[in-house]
Protein backbone atom coordinates (compact mmCIF):
# COMPACT_ATOMS: atom_id res chain seq x y z
CA UNK A 1 0.00 0.00 0.00
CA UNK A 2 1.66 3.05 -0.99
CA UNK A 3 1.42 7.14 0.14
CA UNK A 4 -0.51 8.37 -2.47
CA UNK A 5 -3.10 5.35 -1.94
CA UNK A 6 -3.10 6.40 1.71
CA UNK A 7 -3.56 10.27 0.85
CA UNK A 8 -6.01 9.65 -1.60
CA UNK A 9 -8.02 6.90 1.26
CA UNK A 10 -7.33 10.01 3.43
CA UNK A 11 -8.75 12.46 1.45
CA UNK A 12 -12.01 10.26 0.09
CA UNK A 13 -12.84 10.16 4.04
CA UNK A 14 -12.22 13.78 4.34
CA UNK A 15 -14.73 14.44 1.91
CA UNK A 16 -17.23 11.71 3.17
CA UNK A 17 -17.07 12.83 6.62
CA UNK A 18 -18.19 16.70 5.61
CA UNK A 19 -20.76 15.02 3.62
CA UNK A 20 -22.25 12.96 6.67
CA UNK A 21 -21.76 16.09 8.85
CA UNK A 22 -23.66 18.12 5.99
CA UNK A 23 -26.32 15.83 5.81
CA UNK A 24 -26.68 15.57 9.41
CA UNK A 25 -26.90 19.53 9.70
CA UNK A 26 -29.63 19.21 6.95
CA UNK A 27 -31.34 16.69 8.44
CA UNK A 28 -31.37 18.73 11.94
CA UNK A 29 -32.46 21.85 10.38
CA UNK A 30 -34.68 20.77 8.06
CA UNK A 31 -36.84 19.57 11.11
CA UNK A 32 -36.70 22.84 13.51
CA UNK A 33 -39.77 22.46 14.80
CA UNK A 34 -39.22 19.14 15.95
CA UNK A 35 -35.55 20.01 17.25
CA UNK A 36 -34.42 23.46 17.70
CA UNK A 37 -37.63 24.99 18.77
CA UNK A 38 -38.78 22.84 21.43
CA UNK A 39 -36.07 23.27 23.82
CA UNK A 40 -36.19 26.93 23.70
CA UNK A 41 -39.70 26.78 24.59
CA UNK A 42 -39.36 24.34 27.93
CA UNK A 43 -36.04 26.32 28.85
CA UNK A 44 -37.85 29.53 28.70
CA UNK A 45 -40.95 28.20 30.70
CA UNK A 46 -37.94 26.87 32.91
CA UNK A 47 -36.19 30.42 33.30
CA UNK A 48 -39.81 32.38 34.13
CA UNK A 49 -41.11 29.17 36.71
CA UNK A 50 -38.61 28.14 38.09
CA UNK A 51 -35.72 31.14 37.89
CA UNK A 52 -38.35 33.98 38.25
CA UNK A 53 -41.27 33.33 39.96
CA UNK A 54 -39.92 30.65 42.13
CA UNK A 55 -36.34 31.28 42.43
CA UNK A 56 -37.17 34.86 44.06
CA UNK A 57 -37.97 32.97 47.24
CA UNK A 58 -35.94 30.86 47.22
CA UNK A 59 -32.92 33.63 47.46
CA UNK A 60 -29.09 33.18 46.95
CA UNK A 61 -27.42 29.89 46.26
CA UNK A 62 -23.48 29.13 45.62
CA UNK A 63 -23.25 33.00 46.37
CA UNK A 64 -25.60 33.36 43.37
CA UNK A 65 -28.83 34.37 42.65
CA UNK A 66 -31.25 30.97 42.05
CA UNK A 67 -32.08 32.42 38.10
CA UNK A 68 -28.25 33.00 38.02
CA UNK A 69 -27.02 29.47 39.33
CA UNK A 70 -29.48 27.20 37.58
CA UNK A 71 -28.58 28.90 34.25
CA UNK A 72 -25.46 27.07 33.36
CA UNK A 73 -27.53 23.47 34.60
CA UNK A 74 -30.14 24.10 31.97
CA UNK A 75 -27.99 25.14 29.34
CA UNK A 76 -26.23 21.33 30.01
CA UNK A 77 -29.15 19.65 30.33
CA UNK A 78 -29.92 20.69 26.45
CA UNK A 79 -26.92 20.08 25.24
CA UNK A 80 -27.34 16.73 26.65
CA UNK A 81 -30.87 15.68 25.46
CA UNK A 82 -29.84 17.33 22.12
CA UNK A 83 -26.84 16.00 21.38
CA UNK A 84 -28.05 12.01 22.70
CA UNK A 85 -31.97 12.91 20.82
CA UNK A 86 -29.97 13.57 17.34
CA UNK A 87 -27.42 10.76 17.33
CA UNK A 88 -30.24 8.01 18.48
CA UNK A 89 -32.79 9.16 15.76
CA UNK A 90 -30.72 9.85 13.43
CA UNK A 91 -28.78 6.39 13.51
CA UNK A 92 -31.88 4.59 14.04
CA UNK A 93 -33.90 5.82 11.46
CA UNK A 94 -31.58 5.03 8.90
CA UNK A 95 -30.86 1.84 10.49
CA UNK A 96 -35.20 1.59 10.00
CA UNK A 97 -35.46 3.28 6.72
CA UNK A 98 -31.86 0.77 5.86
CA UNK A 99 -30.45 4.14 4.17
CA UNK A 100 -27.30 2.82 6.41
CA UNK A 101 -26.71 0.38 3.78
CA UNK A 102 -25.85 3.65 1.45
CA UNK A 103 -22.93 4.02 4.17
CA UNK A 104 -21.80 0.12 4.38
CA UNK A 105 -21.52 -0.35 0.48
CA UNK A 106 -19.46 2.43 0.21
CA UNK A 107 -15.63 2.64 0.89
CA UNK A 108 -16.04 5.13 3.90
CA UNK A 109 -14.51 3.86 7.04
CA UNK A 110 -16.10 3.18 10.13
CA UNK A 111 -14.49 5.66 12.16
CA UNK A 112 -15.95 8.22 9.94
CA UNK A 113 -19.04 6.84 9.75
CA UNK A 114 -19.30 7.47 14.20
CA UNK A 115 -16.90 10.65 14.10
CA UNK A 116 -19.54 12.22 11.34
CA UNK A 117 -22.62 10.96 13.22
CA UNK A 118 -21.14 12.13 16.73
CA UNK A 119 -20.25 15.77 15.31
CA UNK A 120 -23.61 16.22 13.64
CA UNK A 121 -25.23 15.21 17.34
CA UNK A 122 -22.31 17.75 18.68
CA UNK A 123 -23.49 20.51 16.51
CA UNK A 124 -27.28 19.82 17.29
CA UNK A 125 -26.18 20.20 21.00
CA UNK A 126 -24.50 23.58 20.69
CA UNK A 127 -26.61 24.63 18.63
CA UNK A 128 -29.49 24.27 21.21
CA UNK A 129 -26.88 25.44 23.60
CA UNK A 130 -26.56 28.74 22.26
CA UNK A 131 -30.17 29.27 21.63
CA UNK A 132 -30.89 28.68 25.62
CA UNK A 133 -27.29 30.69 26.26
CA UNK A 134 -28.98 33.41 24.23
CA UNK A 135 -32.27 32.77 25.47
CA UNK A 136 -30.88 33.18 29.34
CA UNK A 137 -29.78 36.62 28.67
CA UNK A 138 -33.39 37.73 28.41
CA UNK A 139 -33.62 36.64 32.27
CA UNK A 140 -30.02 37.18 33.70
CA UNK A 141 -26.50 38.56 33.01
CA UNK A 142 -24.33 36.14 32.19
CA UNK A 143 -20.64 36.12 32.59
CA UNK A 144 -17.95 33.46 31.94
CA UNK A 145 -15.37 32.67 34.35
CA UNK A 146 -12.85 30.49 32.75
CA UNK A 147 -13.48 29.71 28.46
CA UNK A 148 -11.24 27.11 28.34
CA UNK A 149 -13.34 25.19 31.10
CA UNK A 150 -16.26 26.06 29.57
CA UNK A 151 -15.74 24.87 25.91
CA UNK A 152 -14.28 22.22 26.85
CA UNK A 153 -16.31 20.53 29.45
CA UNK A 154 -19.60 21.70 26.78
CA UNK A 155 -17.53 20.10 23.66
CA UNK A 156 -16.68 16.48 26.09
CA UNK A 157 -20.46 16.47 27.08
CA UNK A 158 -21.65 16.50 23.35
CA UNK A 159 -19.42 14.36 22.15
CA UNK A 160 -20.01 11.82 25.38
CA UNK A 161 -23.88 12.28 25.04
CA UNK A 162 -23.92 11.47 21.19
CA UNK A 163 -21.28 8.51 21.44
CA UNK A 164 -24.22 7.41 24.15
CA UNK A 165 -27.23 7.56 21.57
CA UNK A 166 -25.25 5.63 19.18
CA UNK A 167 -24.61 3.07 21.31
CA UNK A 168 -28.42 2.88 21.96
CA UNK A 169 -29.40 3.44 18.33
CA UNK A 170 -27.09 0.05 17.33
CA UNK A 171 -28.94 -1.69 19.93
CA UNK A 172 -32.42 -0.62 19.45
CA UNK A 173 -35.11 -2.29 17.80
CA UNK A 174 -38.07 -0.09 17.29
CA UNK A 175 -38.93 3.32 18.07
CA UNK A 176 -39.59 2.73 21.68
CA UNK A 177 -35.98 1.54 22.67
CA UNK A 178 -34.18 5.23 21.60
CA UNK A 179 -37.03 6.58 23.73
CA UNK A 180 -36.18 4.11 27.02
CA UNK A 181 -33.31 5.36 27.89
CA UNK A 182 -33.95 9.30 27.57
CA UNK A 183 -37.04 8.86 29.59
CA UNK A 184 -35.85 6.45 32.40
CA UNK A 185 -31.90 6.98 32.51
CA UNK A 186 -30.90 10.33 31.49
CA UNK A 187 -33.92 12.59 32.62
CA UNK A 188 -33.67 11.23 36.59
CA UNK A 189 -29.96 11.73 36.03
CA UNK A 190 -30.04 15.57 35.00
CA UNK A 191 -32.97 16.09 37.31
CA UNK A 192 -30.79 14.73 40.38
CA UNK A 193 -27.14 15.85 38.51
CA UNK A 194 -27.61 19.29 40.40
CA UNK A 195 -29.09 21.44 37.69
CA UNK A 196 -31.60 22.90 40.20
CA UNK A 197 -29.50 22.74 43.49
CA UNK A 198 -26.48 22.38 44.83
CA UNK A 199 -25.32 18.82 46.85
CA UNK A 200 -24.83 21.19 50.05
CA UNK A 201 -28.42 21.27 50.11
CA UNK A 202 -28.46 17.15 50.48
CA UNK A 203 -27.97 14.96 53.66
CA UNK A 204 -24.37 13.38 53.54
CA UNK A 205 -25.29 9.68 52.32
CA UNK A 206 -27.29 11.55 49.59
CA UNK A 207 -24.27 13.75 48.77
CA UNK A 208 -22.27 11.09 48.58
CA UNK A 209 -25.01 8.87 46.33
CA UNK A 210 -25.29 11.98 44.18
CA UNK A 211 -21.69 11.64 43.34
CA UNK A 212 -21.55 8.26 41.00
CA UNK A 213 -24.32 10.18 38.87
CA UNK A 214 -22.01 11.67 35.94
CA UNK A 215 -24.38 14.21 35.08
CA UNK A 216 -23.49 15.90 38.58
CA UNK A 217 -19.61 16.17 37.37
CA UNK A 218 -20.62 17.39 33.58
CA UNK A 219 -23.05 20.11 35.06
CA UNK A 220 -20.73 21.21 37.98
CA UNK A 221 -17.84 21.80 35.58
CA UNK A 222 -19.83 23.82 33.07
CA UNK A 223 -21.26 25.78 35.99
CA UNK A 224 -17.67 26.09 37.31
CA UNK A 225 -16.48 27.60 33.87
CA UNK A 226 -19.32 29.81 33.91
CA UNK A 227 -19.97 31.58 37.42
CA UNK A 228 -16.72 29.72 39.00
CA UNK A 229 -18.10 27.73 41.73
CA UNK A 230 -18.80 24.22 41.80
CA UNK A 231 -19.70 21.50 44.30
CA UNK A 232 -17.02 18.52 42.71
CA UNK A 233 -13.31 18.86 41.43
CA UNK A 234 -12.78 20.09 38.37
CA UNK A 235 -9.57 18.20 37.43
CA UNK A 236 -11.66 15.16 38.39
CA UNK A 237 -14.77 15.89 36.04
CA UNK A 238 -12.48 16.27 33.34
CA UNK A 239 -10.48 13.46 33.38
CA UNK A 240 -13.79 11.88 33.69
CA UNK A 241 -15.06 13.08 31.19
CA UNK A 242 -12.03 12.24 28.74
CA UNK A 243 -11.83 8.34 30.19
CA UNK A 244 -16.02 8.43 29.38
CA UNK A 245 -15.08 9.57 25.43
CA UNK A 246 -12.48 7.12 25.36
CA UNK A 247 -14.27 4.24 26.55
CA UNK A 248 -17.34 4.75 24.90
CA UNK A 249 -15.68 5.83 21.25
CA UNK A 250 -14.09 2.33 21.65
CA UNK A 251 -17.48 0.51 21.98
CA UNK A 252 -18.92 2.29 19.07
CA UNK A 253 -16.19 1.49 16.85
CA UNK A 254 -16.40 -1.93 17.97
CA UNK A 255 -20.00 -2.37 17.18
CA UNK A 256 -19.68 -0.23 13.85
CA UNK A 257 -17.35 -2.47 12.70
CA UNK A 258 -18.96 -5.99 13.73
CA UNK A 259 -21.58 -4.55 11.95
CA UNK A 260 -24.49 -4.65 15.10
CA UNK A 261 -27.73 -5.33 14.00
CA UNK A 262 -26.67 -3.64 10.35
CA UNK A 263 -25.29 -6.59 8.55
CA UNK A 264 -26.77 -10.22 8.73
CA UNK B 1 -10.34 -11.42 -19.71
CA UNK B 2 -9.94 -10.48 -16.89
CA UNK B 3 -12.61 -11.37 -14.06
CA UNK B 4 -14.87 -8.94 -12.73
CA UNK B 5 -15.94 -11.28 -10.20
CA UNK B 6 -14.50 -14.44 -9.01
CA UNK B 7 -16.45 -16.28 -5.97
CA UNK B 8 -14.40 -19.39 -4.25
CA UNK B 9 -16.16 -21.47 -2.18
CA UNK B 10 -18.48 -19.25 -0.79
CA UNK B 11 -20.57 -20.74 2.05
CA UNK B 12 -23.00 -18.44 4.95
CA UNK B 13 -24.83 -20.25 7.71
CA UNK B 14 -27.10 -17.47 9.36
CA UNK B 15 -27.44 -16.98 13.14
CA UNK B 16 -30.72 -19.40 13.13
CA UNK B 17 -28.32 -22.53 11.49
CA UNK B 18 -29.94 -22.31 8.01
CA UNK B 19 -27.29 -22.39 5.56
CA UNK B 20 -28.23 -20.06 2.71
CA UNK B 21 -24.82 -21.10 0.58
CA UNK B 22 -23.08 -23.85 0.60
CA UNK B 23 -19.82 -23.44 -1.24
CA UNK B 24 -20.50 -21.72 -4.31
CA UNK B 25 -17.67 -21.17 -7.20
CA UNK B 26 -18.65 -18.31 -9.55
CA UNK B 27 -17.08 -16.26 -12.49
CA UNK B 28 -18.20 -13.46 -14.97
CA UNK B 29 -16.10 -11.79 -16.80
CA UNK B 30 -15.18 -8.40 -17.61
CA UNK B 31 -17.76 -6.20 -19.98
CA UNK B 32 -20.21 -9.54 -19.19
CA UNK B 33 -23.66 -9.00 -18.90
CA UNK B 34 -24.35 -12.06 -16.58
CA UNK B 35 -28.05 -13.38 -15.18
CA UNK B 36 -27.99 -14.92 -11.60
CA UNK B 37 -31.34 -16.91 -11.73
CA UNK B 38 -32.89 -18.79 -8.83
CA UNK B 39 -36.41 -19.35 -7.69
CA UNK B 40 -37.25 -17.18 -4.13
CA UNK B 41 -34.76 -18.57 -1.38
CA UNK B 42 -32.43 -20.35 -3.49
CA UNK B 43 -29.21 -17.67 -2.36
CA UNK B 44 -29.51 -14.69 -4.90
CA UNK B 45 -29.52 -11.97 -2.56
CA UNK B 46 -27.35 -13.43 0.04
CA UNK B 47 -24.57 -13.96 -2.63
CA UNK B 48 -25.08 -10.42 -3.41
CA UNK B 49 -25.33 -9.06 0.44
CA UNK B 50 -21.58 -10.82 0.42
CA UNK B 51 -20.49 -9.14 -2.30
CA UNK B 52 -22.14 -5.88 -0.94
CA UNK B 53 -20.21 -6.78 2.36
CA UNK B 54 -23.91 -6.05 3.78
CA UNK B 55 -23.98 -9.77 4.90
CA UNK B 56 -20.96 -11.41 6.45
CA UNK B 57 -20.20 -14.61 4.72
CA UNK B 58 -19.10 -17.77 6.70
CA UNK B 59 -16.13 -18.78 4.14
CA UNK B 60 -14.98 -18.56 0.98
CA UNK B 61 -13.88 -15.72 -1.04
CA UNK B 62 -14.54 -12.95 -3.00
CA UNK B 63 -12.52 -11.13 -5.47
CA UNK B 64 -13.85 -8.01 -7.68
CA UNK B 65 -11.36 -6.94 -10.12
CA UNK B 66 -8.51 -8.64 -8.20
CA UNK B 67 -9.50 -6.97 -5.07
CA UNK B 68 -10.23 -9.46 -2.61
CA UNK B 69 -13.14 -8.92 -0.28
CA UNK B 70 -11.04 -9.80 3.27
CA UNK B 71 -7.96 -8.10 2.42
CA UNK B 72 -9.32 -4.84 0.12
CA UNK B 73 -12.61 -4.60 1.20
CA UNK B 74 -12.39 -0.38 0.10
CA UNK B 75 -10.62 -1.40 -3.49
CA UNK B 76 -13.49 -3.88 -3.84
CA UNK B 77 -16.14 -1.20 -3.08
CA UNK B 78 -15.10 1.09 -5.40
CA UNK B 79 -15.21 -0.61 -8.64
CA UNK B 80 -19.14 -1.92 -7.51
CA UNK B 81 -22.45 -0.58 -7.32
CA UNK B 82 -25.59 -2.06 -6.02
CA UNK B 83 -29.08 -1.66 -6.70
CA UNK B 84 -30.78 -3.71 -3.81
CA UNK B 85 -34.08 -5.32 -4.16
CA UNK B 86 -35.77 -3.05 -1.73
CA UNK B 87 -36.09 0.53 -1.42
CA UNK B 88 -33.38 1.89 1.00
CA UNK B 89 -32.94 5.37 0.67
CA UNK B 90 -33.83 8.25 3.51
CA UNK B 91 -37.98 8.81 2.37
CA UNK B 92 -37.54 11.90 3.38
CA UNK B 93 -34.44 13.17 1.32
CA UNK B 94 -34.77 14.96 -2.10
CA UNK B 95 -33.64 13.30 -5.09
CA UNK B 96 -30.94 15.30 -5.92
CA UNK B 97 -29.46 15.10 -2.20
CA UNK B 98 -30.06 11.28 -2.27
CA UNK B 99 -27.32 10.88 -5.25
CA UNK B 100 -25.14 13.76 -4.15
CA UNK B 101 -24.97 12.18 -1.19
CA UNK B 102 -24.23 9.01 -2.11
CA UNK B 103 -21.38 10.49 -4.41
CA UNK B 104 -19.73 12.18 -0.93
CA UNK B 105 -19.70 8.62 0.78
CA UNK B 106 -16.90 7.49 -2.09
CA UNK B 107 -14.99 10.81 -1.48
CA UNK B 108 -16.46 12.53 -4.81
CA UNK B 109 -15.75 16.62 -4.15
CA UNK B 110 -19.36 18.35 -4.50
CA UNK B 111 -18.94 19.97 -7.45
CA UNK B 112 -18.25 16.46 -9.74
CA UNK B 113 -20.99 15.45 -7.65
CA UNK B 114 -23.27 17.59 -8.59
CA UNK B 115 -22.35 17.16 -12.12
CA UNK B 116 -22.59 13.21 -12.49
CA UNK B 117 -25.97 13.57 -10.27
CA UNK B 118 -27.41 15.80 -13.21
CA UNK B 119 -26.38 13.40 -15.74
CA UNK B 120 -27.41 10.03 -14.44
CA UNK B 121 -30.82 11.75 -13.01
CA UNK B 122 -31.31 13.40 -16.78
CA UNK B 123 -30.29 9.90 -18.33
CA UNK B 124 -32.89 7.94 -16.06
CA UNK B 125 -35.52 10.78 -16.30
CA UNK B 126 -35.68 11.93 -13.13
CA UNK B 127 -34.51 15.63 -13.60
CA UNK B 128 -37.67 17.05 -12.77
CA UNK B 129 -37.98 15.33 -9.88
CA UNK B 130 -34.96 16.60 -8.10
CA UNK B 131 -36.27 18.64 -5.87
CA UNK B 132 -39.31 16.16 -4.86
CA UNK B 133 -38.66 14.08 -1.19
CA UNK B 134 -38.46 10.37 -2.49
CA UNK B 135 -41.27 9.39 -0.42
CA UNK B 136 -43.43 10.72 -3.25
CA UNK B 137 -41.85 9.06 -6.14
CA UNK B 138 -43.56 6.25 -8.12
CA UNK B 139 -42.20 2.71 -7.91
CA UNK B 140 -40.69 2.74 -11.19
CA UNK B 141 -39.29 6.45 -10.71
CA UNK B 142 -37.62 5.38 -6.76
CA UNK B 143 -36.09 2.01 -8.86
CA UNK B 144 -34.68 4.81 -11.28
CA UNK B 145 -33.56 6.58 -8.29
CA UNK B 146 -31.50 3.38 -6.75
CA UNK B 147 -30.09 3.15 -10.17
CA UNK B 148 -28.32 6.90 -10.46
CA UNK B 149 -27.37 6.52 -6.75
CA UNK B 150 -25.52 3.09 -7.83
CA UNK B 151 -24.07 5.04 -11.23
CA UNK B 152 -23.19 7.94 -9.34
CA UNK B 153 -18.90 6.88 -8.31
CA UNK B 154 -18.86 5.07 -12.04
CA UNK B 155 -18.53 1.79 -10.84
CA UNK B 156 -17.11 -1.15 -12.78
CA UNK B 157 -19.44 -3.90 -11.93
CA UNK B 158 -23.24 -3.33 -11.66
CA UNK B 159 -24.99 -5.87 -9.79
CA UNK B 160 -29.11 -4.75 -10.21
CA UNK B 161 -31.18 -7.38 -8.04
CA UNK B 162 -34.87 -7.66 -9.69
CA UNK B 163 -34.85 -4.01 -10.62
CA UNK B 164 -37.56 -4.09 -12.76
CA UNK B 165 -40.27 -5.72 -10.27
CA UNK B 166 -43.14 -4.30 -10.11
CA UNK B 167 -42.26 -1.86 -13.17
CA UNK B 168 -44.53 -1.38 -16.07
CA UNK B 169 -43.41 -2.76 -19.47
CA UNK B 170 -42.81 0.41 -20.97
CA UNK B 171 -40.69 1.66 -18.03
CA UNK B 172 -38.97 -1.94 -18.40
CA UNK B 173 -37.87 -1.75 -22.07
CA UNK B 174 -36.31 1.83 -21.18
CA UNK B 175 -34.20 0.27 -18.65
CA UNK B 176 -33.55 -2.73 -20.88
CA UNK B 177 -32.11 -0.43 -23.54
CA UNK B 178 -30.22 2.12 -20.42
CA UNK B 179 -28.39 -1.52 -19.17
CA UNK B 180 -27.58 -2.57 -22.30
CA UNK B 181 -26.38 0.86 -23.18
CA UNK B 182 -24.46 1.17 -19.80
CA UNK B 183 -22.96 -2.41 -20.79
CA UNK B 184 -21.99 -1.27 -24.29
CA UNK B 185 -20.00 1.30 -22.29
CA UNK B 186 -17.95 -1.47 -21.08
CA UNK B 187 -19.66 -1.25 -17.34
CA UNK B 188 -19.78 -5.50 -16.65
CA UNK B 189 -23.82 -6.12 -15.35
CA UNK B 190 -24.97 -9.03 -13.34
CA UNK B 191 -28.44 -9.41 -12.97
CA UNK B 192 -31.46 -11.39 -11.37
CA UNK B 193 -34.65 -11.08 -12.24
CA UNK B 194 -37.80 -13.49 -12.22
CA UNK B 195 -38.47 -12.02 -15.72
CA UNK B 196 -36.95 -14.86 -17.81
CA UNK B 197 -37.61 -13.14 -20.61
CA UNK B 198 -35.59 -10.17 -19.29
CA UNK B 199 -32.32 -12.38 -18.99
CA UNK B 200 -33.04 -14.23 -22.34
CA UNK B 201 -33.11 -10.78 -24.08
CA UNK B 202 -30.31 -9.06 -21.97
CA UNK B 203 -27.83 -11.45 -20.95
CA UNK B 204 -25.18 -13.14 -22.47
CA UNK B 205 -24.35 -15.92 -19.97
CA UNK B 206 -26.71 -17.40 -16.95
CA UNK B 207 -25.68 -18.71 -13.67
CA UNK B 208 -28.85 -20.58 -12.00
CA UNK B 209 -28.75 -20.95 -8.07
CA UNK B 210 -31.09 -23.55 -6.14
CA UNK B 211 -30.73 -24.12 -2.44
CA UNK B 212 -27.65 -22.35 -2.30
CA UNK B 213 -26.03 -24.36 -5.12
CA UNK B 214 -25.12 -23.39 -8.44
CA UNK B 215 -26.81 -25.55 -10.60
CA UNK B 216 -25.87 -24.25 -13.90
CA UNK B 217 -23.00 -21.52 -15.13
CA UNK B 218 -22.42 -21.52 -18.95
CA UNK B 219 -23.45 -18.86 -21.47
CA UNK B 220 -27.11 -18.44 -22.41
CA UNK B 221 -26.51 -20.04 -25.66
CA UNK B 222 -25.53 -23.14 -24.81
CA UNK B 223 -28.08 -22.98 -21.71
CA UNK B 224 -31.06 -22.90 -24.77
CA UNK B 225 -29.15 -25.19 -27.03
CA UNK B 226 -30.07 -28.09 -23.92
CA UNK B 227 -33.81 -27.31 -24.37
CA UNK B 228 -35.19 -30.63 -26.82
CA UNK B 229 -38.51 -29.86 -26.90
CA UNK B 230 -40.71 -26.86 -27.63
CA UNK B 231 -44.59 -25.94 -27.32
CA UNK B 232 -46.01 -23.78 -30.21
CA UNK B 233 -49.57 -22.89 -30.48
CA UNK B 234 -51.35 -22.43 -33.54
CA UNK B 235 -54.74 -19.96 -33.95
CA UNK B 236 -56.28 -22.37 -36.67
CA UNK B 237 -58.61 -20.79 -39.18
CA UNK B 238 -61.30 -22.92 -39.01
CA UNK B 239 -62.64 -24.23 -35.83
CA UNK B 240 -61.92 -28.33 -34.82
CA UNK B 241 -63.78 -30.60 -32.40
CA UNK B 242 -60.71 -33.20 -32.39
CA UNK B 243 -56.93 -32.92 -32.38
CA UNK B 244 -55.57 -33.89 -35.78
CA UNK B 245 -53.82 -37.08 -36.21
CA UNK B 246 -50.01 -35.39 -37.04
CA UNK B 247 -47.04 -38.09 -37.24
CA UNK B 248 -44.50 -37.32 -34.35
CA UNK B 249 -45.74 -34.06 -33.26
CA UNK B 250 -48.49 -34.73 -29.99
CA UNK B 251 -50.72 -32.23 -30.39
CA UNK B 252 -53.93 -31.08 -28.14
CA UNK B 253 -57.14 -28.57 -28.77
CA UNK B 254 -57.11 -26.25 -26.02
CA UNK B 255 -60.19 -24.69 -27.52
CA UNK B 256 -61.58 -25.20 -30.92
CA UNK B 257 -58.97 -22.60 -32.59
CA UNK B 258 -56.51 -23.14 -30.77
CA UNK B 259 -53.47 -26.21 -31.13
CA UNK B 260 -50.84 -27.05 -28.89
CA UNK B 261 -48.17 -28.70 -30.40
CA UNK B 262 -44.97 -30.14 -29.06
CA UNK B 263 -42.31 -29.84 -31.55
CA UNK B 264 -38.57 -31.80 -31.11
CA UNK B 265 -35.51 -29.45 -32.13
CA UNK B 266 -33.99 -32.19 -34.27
CA UNK B 267 -37.63 -32.08 -36.07
CA UNK B 268 -38.41 -28.77 -37.08
CA UNK B 269 -41.60 -27.06 -37.81
CA UNK B 270 -41.55 -27.94 -41.73
CA UNK B 271 -42.79 -30.67 -41.68
CA UNK B 272 -45.75 -30.05 -39.11
CA UNK B 273 -46.99 -27.67 -41.87
CA UNK B 274 -46.77 -30.02 -44.49
CA UNK B 275 -49.19 -32.53 -42.25
CA UNK B 276 -51.16 -29.35 -41.38
CA UNK B 277 -51.68 -28.64 -45.08
CA UNK B 278 -52.42 -32.51 -45.87
CA UNK B 279 -55.19 -32.14 -43.47
CA UNK B 280 -56.59 -28.64 -45.03
CA UNK B 281 -56.06 -26.96 -41.65
CA UNK B 282 -55.32 -23.30 -42.01
CA UNK B 283 -53.07 -21.62 -39.46
CA UNK B 284 -53.69 -17.96 -38.82
CA UNK B 285 -50.88 -17.72 -36.38
CA UNK B 286 -48.06 -19.11 -34.43
CA UNK B 287 -46.24 -18.10 -31.18
CA UNK B 288 -44.18 -20.11 -28.13
CA UNK B 289 -46.55 -21.61 -25.49
CA UNK B 290 -43.98 -20.16 -22.39
CA UNK B 291 -40.70 -18.56 -22.45
CA UNK B 292 -37.69 -21.43 -23.39
CA UNK B 293 -35.50 -20.16 -20.93
CA UNK B 294 -38.50 -20.79 -18.18
CA UNK B 295 -38.55 -24.18 -19.38
CA UNK B 296 -34.92 -24.62 -18.92
CA UNK B 297 -35.35 -22.94 -15.48
CA UNK B 298 -38.41 -25.41 -14.40
CA UNK B 299 -36.22 -28.53 -15.50
CA UNK B 300 -33.16 -27.68 -14.07
CA UNK B 301 -34.31 -26.63 -10.48
CA UNK B 302 -36.80 -29.42 -10.38
CA UNK B 303 -33.64 -31.56 -11.00
CA UNK B 304 -31.77 -30.30 -8.48
CA UNK B 305 -34.73 -30.47 -6.08
CA UNK B 306 -35.15 -34.31 -6.66
CA UNK B 307 -31.29 -33.86 -5.37
CA UNK B 308 -31.65 -32.38 -2.78
CA UNK B 309 -34.45 -34.56 -1.52
CA UNK B 310 -32.42 -37.35 -1.78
Amino acid sequence: MNTTYLNTEFAANLVALRTIVYREIRRFTRIWPQTLLPPAITMVLYFVIFGNLIGRQIGDMGGFSYMEYIVPGLIMMSVITNSYGNVVSSFFGSKFQRNVEELLVSPVSPHTILIGFVVGGVLRGLAVGLIVTLLSLFFTHLQVHHLGVTVLVVLLTATIFSLGGFVNAVFARNFDDISIIPTFVLTPLTYLGGVFYSIALLPPFWQTVSLVNPILHMVNAFRYGILGVSDIRIGVAIAFMLAATAVLYGVCIRLLIGGRGMRQ
Amino acid sequence: MTSALSIRQLTKTYNNGFQALHGIDLDVAEGDFFALLGPNGAGKSTTIGIISTLVNKTGGTVNVFGHDLDREPSALKRCLGVVPQEFNFNQFEKVFDIVVTQAGYYGIPARIARERAEQYLKQLGLWDKRNVPSRELSGGMKRRLMIARALVHQPRLLILDEPTAGVDIELRRSMWSFLTELNRQGITIILTTHYLEEAEQLCRNIGIIDHGRIVENTSMKELLKKLHVETFLLDLKESLLVPPQLLGYPAQLLDHHTLEVQVEKSQGITELFRQLAQQHIEVLSLRNKTNRLEELFVSLVEKNLAKVAV
